[in-house]
């Protein structure tokens, strides 16, 4: 079985700003369409060449935001339990990645509660630990069900800033015990929680959250972040990690980038197996990949 | 899991909800968060339940009650808290089906308890007036009220409670309070001290007279029959008795006493009986029918001592309720059953203690009428009496197996002792 990192993208042949559900998104600032294709190539090249294997959603017209495929699900082993968007104008994504889904052999699941969850994008595992962002796009009652249906610890976070909507615009685990973080979105009680809980926080500059630094894709040891954000490959890099940066400025004006385009399919690289079977000694050894 | 449970509590004047929280709220700081949120927003909490999870992976679950001097308060704290996971228990209002004949409820109306009960209109709670034992909730027109409503008096149209969603009850908490009421609940026992029992009883009635509450005293013929009478007597001359509720026979009796020095004919000042002394009572009720009734018979000197008499003369409230073995009966004895008992149910509006004095019938028909947190003390030489009171229900009862001459006569010393120290 190949146990090469493997993501899920869709080309943006429909993207564009279209609409405003977020504090980044402007029909005054519309994309550049060619240079949108172009970033967004420049990124799965990268990340191919990082080691990754993509798959890729086929688009759909009137979609423009079905590039982001953080967003589909999150997917946990062979399941994928899928989101329930809060915004009617991505309402209209979910019927095409429960297909896909579907067709690709997972076991889909849908939300029992009639809860808002946005996939990947506000569950992130760290550990054995799944963080999950809520109040500006999820909801709290979908961890409850989340927690239930996967059996594993579900840590909620508060965000408290609506540019960081998205747990992964502010949070990004990069490996067992060890996340990038901007500690102003999120409230004092989740960044109390996640100094509890992650060993190795690396916090950004305000300047390169900005540039949605947090919002970086993890292949192996190689961690890819938008152009700019040189502080936090410093940091990243003198703890043995390699950088690579893509410019992603087109997909930032809609308030995405590397990790939004990206949905991680077998397993993060920060993520531990939490079967119960297994001693804790053991769950503490083995990464997924 | 580790469970910690604390009882729920019932204040009045406050308003509360309690809400619940799962998930791994402990981790997560989502509890204290809550918890914070609470008390940042001017209520106040009590962790009703928490179960904690063993390991990691198991989520944790609290129920908290939360609780805010006032309802707009109490609102807002809990749209803030909701957003962290924070959901009523109880977040339904009660279920109503009109009941569709008189003198009936629909199937599976909620049947009453003698607690304190509230049920959830449009979202707001509302506590349940009249509150009674085996009863159905109405809810009122205007949906802002409800009232525990007997069968009998169901009337086709009235909005019933049915099931139990959105009804919540509040048991009964012993007194906190060493002083007065701490023998509360002890079992019936004809082996007990009865001394400092009548002191505490002795000084319940006193403080309940000095506050302003309503005594009422449920009193059978034994009272007569023992020679204790004049006992009642004082008490209600010193105003320690609002309302007196009784059978035919303790009137009869009382009045028989009153116009010829017996009871049952026998004599209560010396011994033996009367010559025809048992045609006395029936003598007595005739006398009083001719009169027009008891109050007429005071009013024109036809009656001039007793019991019934001291009510009149003392403005002491009385309910005569009768049976099927009565004499006469006198005419202000009610007759009709579930006339008596509506107009008992009116009378015992506003009783805040009750003494039930040798009666079996009529100490457990105003016991079911009465609510949990009416104080009752009930004395009968016959512990089935009391063991009949707590299994109908009314188990806020303090039970006393005594002959009920001592009794009277030791109570009545101990308030004369209270009276003479602080007036």
């Amino acid at each position: 079985m190949d146990r090469a990192p493997h993501l899920l993208m869709c080309p943006p042949d429909y993207y564009g700003i279209e609409y405003e559900i977020n504090p980044w998104m402007s029909r005054s600032r519309p994309c550049d369409h060619d240079l949108a294709a172009g970033q967004w190539e420049g990124l799965r090249r990268a990340l191919e060449e990082a080691g990754a294997r993509i798959s890729c959603l086929r688009p759909v017209a009137g979609l423009p935001d079905l590039v982001f495929t953080a967003n589909a699900a999150l997917v946990c082993e062979d399941l994928a339990i899928l989101s329930r968007f809060r915004h009617p104008q991505r309402q209209k994504e979910e019927p095409y990645f429960r297909q896909w889904f579907a067709e690709q052999g997972y076991r889909v699941y849908e939300l029992k509660s009639r809860a808002d969850f946005e996939g990947a994008g506000d569950a992130l595992f760290c550990g054995t630990t799944l963080f999950a962002g809520y109040r500006i796009r999820s909801d709290i009652k979908a961890y409850e069900e989340i927690a239930s249906v996967l059996g594993c610890r579900v840590v909620p976070l508060e965000l408290v800033d609506a540019r960081y909507y998205h747990l992964d615009t502010c949070f990004c685990p990069i490996a067992p015990g060890v996340a990038i973080y901007y500690p102003p979105a999120l409230d004092t009680y989740g960044r109390r929680a996640l100094r509890e809980l992650v060993d190795d926080l690396i916090p950004v500059s305000a300047e390169e959250a900005g540039r949605l630094a947090a919002n970086a894709a993890v292949v192996g040891h190689t961690v890819v972040t938008p152009t700019g954000c040189a502080g936090l490959h410093e940091r990243l890099r003198a703890r043995g990690f390699t950088t690579g940066e893509v410019p992603l400025g087109e997909f930032i004006k809609a308030g995405g980038a590397a990790k939004c385009l990206t949905l991680r399919l077998n397993g993060e690289e920060a993520a531990v197996p939490f079967t119960k079977t297994l001693p804790p000694e053991a769950l503490q050894k083995t990464r997924r990949t | 899991m580790t469970r910690l449970v604390s009882a729920p509590t019932a204040e009045t004047g406050d308003c509360f909800e309690e809400v619940e929280v799962r998930g791994h709220i402990i981790d997560s700081l989502i509890l204290p968060k809550i918890l914070d949120l609470i008390s940042a927003g001017g209520g106040g909490f009590r962790i009703q339940e928490i179960s904690i999870g063993q390991t990691r992976s198991d989520p944790s679950h609290a129920r908290v009650e939360v609780r805010a001097p006032d309802d707009r308060t109490l609102h807002r704290i809990l749209a803030q808290i909701a957003d962290h996971g924070a959901v009523a228990t109880q977040a339904q209002d009660c279920r109503r089906v009109a009941a569709d004949l008189d003198g009936a409820f629909p199937e599976g109306f909620y049947s009453t308890t003698n607690q304190r009960t509230e049920v959830r209109l449009s979202g707001k709670w509302v506590p349940v007036e009249n509150q009674e034992m085996d009863c159905g909730v109405v809810v009122d027109r205007d949906e802002k009220t409800a009232r525990c409503l007997p069968m009998s008096e169901a009337r086709a149209g009235d909005q019933v409670v049915v099931g139990h969603a959105g009804v919540r009850v509040f048991p009964q908490e012993r007194s906190r309070d060493p002083q007065t009421f701490e023998f509360m609940g002890s079992s019936v026992s004809t082996e007990k001290p009865k001394g400092l029992a009548i002191r505490k009883i002795a000084r319940e009635l006193f403080e309940n007279r000095a506050r302003g509450g309503r005594t009422a005293v449920v009193a059978g013929p034994a009272i007569v029959h023992t020679g204790s009478g004049e006992y009642l007597e004082q008490l209600i001359r010193s105003g320690y008795v609002d309302l007196l509720l009784a059978g035919n026979a303790l009137a009869a009796h009382d009045i028989e006493q009153a116009m010829f020095g017996t009871s049952l004919g026998a004599y209560l000042d010396r011994e033996g009986l009367a010559e025809a002394g048992h045609e006395h009572h029936l003598r007595a009720i005739n006398r009083i029918r001719r009169a027009g009734g008891i109050r007429r018979a005071v009013e024109t000197g036809v009656l001039t001592s007793g019991i019934m008499y001291q009510c009149i003369r003392h403005q002491a409230d009385f309910l005569l309720a009768g049976s099927i073995r009565d004499d006469g009966p006198l005419p202000e004895v009610v007759t009709d059953v579930l006339q008596a008992q509506s107009r008992m149910r009116d009378k015992l509006h506003g009783v805040t203690f009750c003494l039930m004095i040798a009666t079996a019938l009529h100490s457990i028909a105003v016991g079911n009428l009465l609510p949990a947190w009416v104080k009752v003390v009930c004395v009968d030489i016959n512990p089935s009496t009391a063991i009949k009171l707590a299994d109908r229900g009314s188990f806020q009862t303090v039970s006393l197996v005594t002959d009920v001459a001592p009794f009277m006569r030791a109570l009545f010393e101990e308030l004369a002792a209270i009276g003479s120290r602080e007036g």
